[in-house]
């Protein structure tokens, strides 16, 4: 027990490592990952226009400057608002962005397991069909079998 | 009770689902009102133009459009990364310098920007008109904007008029579109 969490512990400083130190020691490429170009709306990393350079050229110069991404990414959104992060802050209203898909996911799966629970009940439910007869067939109606038996008793009479 | 749970959650995905089409309908209203003014302008209408308040560029106070009303306005939307408006700027200030007794005010927005270029900017080229900064680009979806520069001519009563210019404006066309704001 104390072994899995001495494990646990480990995996989850290896993990927090490369975090932290993108987060004081930034790249281009990683920004770049996380940003959009605010004329055109796609990702910083795949635009050539104008404003794409001279934010390239300004996170470049906060890089020098020992900025950590979250300052530059501040500096950002004060020029450029919001819409300049790729994905939403984790903060206030944007939440929704964030937990809505977990939320949705989860309920997906409740829901399917209950229409499949649901759907194996009822098939569990279904009267069990009768034993077919040595032919294979289902037995006669008694009905029918007694007037067969009639028939067959005046024809051999 | 397993039955009205059903409902509940039914209600909840059908209030969302409607939320979402309310916010899409939203968006592409705001859209649309922009390429309807454009259109309008050019059938030689007169639209109002759509209000907005910004911080000045310099930082000190806000700008709103109603703030001109009375007055004819230039509406100049500029970033200083953009290179067809390094030189319009001077035009610009020309115009304000000349017509600005006649009641004429020249207003740039300066949008998707570092407000230091945008500083910079006003500095080299001399420009002494008022400057608003649209730090998220609020205003461009609703005057319809595809780029930069672009000019739109606003009357005394507010309404758009002339031309909406996409692109570089000529010398000949700000002033023809200057004294038809001046004599509305």
């Amino acid at each position: 027990m104390r072994l899995a969490l001495l494990a646990g512990l480990v995996l989850a400083l290896a993990a927090a490592a490369p975090a932290f130190a993108s987060e004081e020691k930034p790249t281009l490429a990683e920004l770049e990952g996380e940003l959009t170009c605010p004329t055109c709306n796609g990702p910083l990393e795949l635009s050539n226009a104008p404003v794409a350079d001279r934010i390239r050229a300004f996170i470049l110069e906060r890089i020098a400057a020992g900025d950590t991404k979250s300052e530059i990414k501040e500096k950002l959104v004060d020029s450029f608002g919001e819409s300049v992060l790729a994905a939403p802050p984790r903060s206030g209203f944007n939440w929704i962005a964030w937990v809505l898909p977990l939320v949705g996911g989860a309920v997906a799966v409740v829901v399917l397991a209950l229409a499949v629970r649901r759907w194996s009940q009822a098939k569990g439910e279904e009267p069990a069909p009768a034993d077919p007869s040595a032919n294979g067939r289902p037995p006669l109606d008694p009905e029918l079998e007694r007037r067969l038996d009639e028939e067959l008793a005046r024809f051999d009479g | 009770m397993a039955r009205r749970v059903k409902i509940v959650l039914q209600a909840a995905a059908v209030t969302v689902v409607a939320l979402l089409v309310v916010l899409l309908g939203w968006r592409v209203a705001q859209q649309e009102e922009g390429r309807g003014l454009s259109d309008a302008v050019a059938a030689g209408k007169r639209p109002a133009a759509p209000e907005f308040t910004l911080d000045a560029l310099d930082g000190e106070d806000q700008i709103s459009l109603s703030d001109y009303r009375g007055k004819g306005v230039v509406l100049n939307l500029w970033a200083s990364w953009c290179g067809p408006c390094k030189k319009e700027a001077p035009l610009l200030q020309s115009a304000w310098e000349r017509y600005r007794d006649e009641g004429l005010v020249v207003l740039g927005v300066d949008a998707q920007d570092f407000p230091r270029d945008a500083r910079d900017f006003v500095e080299r080229y001399g420009l002494t008109y008022p400057i608003a900064h649209d730090r998220n680009g609020s205003i461009l979806g609703r005057y319809g904007s595809t780029g930069f520069p672009e000019t739109w001519f606003v009357d005394r009563q507010g309404r758009l008029v002339g031309e909406h210019i996409t692109g570089e404006f000529s010398e000949e066309q700000l002033e023809e579109n200057i004294q038809l704001v001046l004599e509305s």
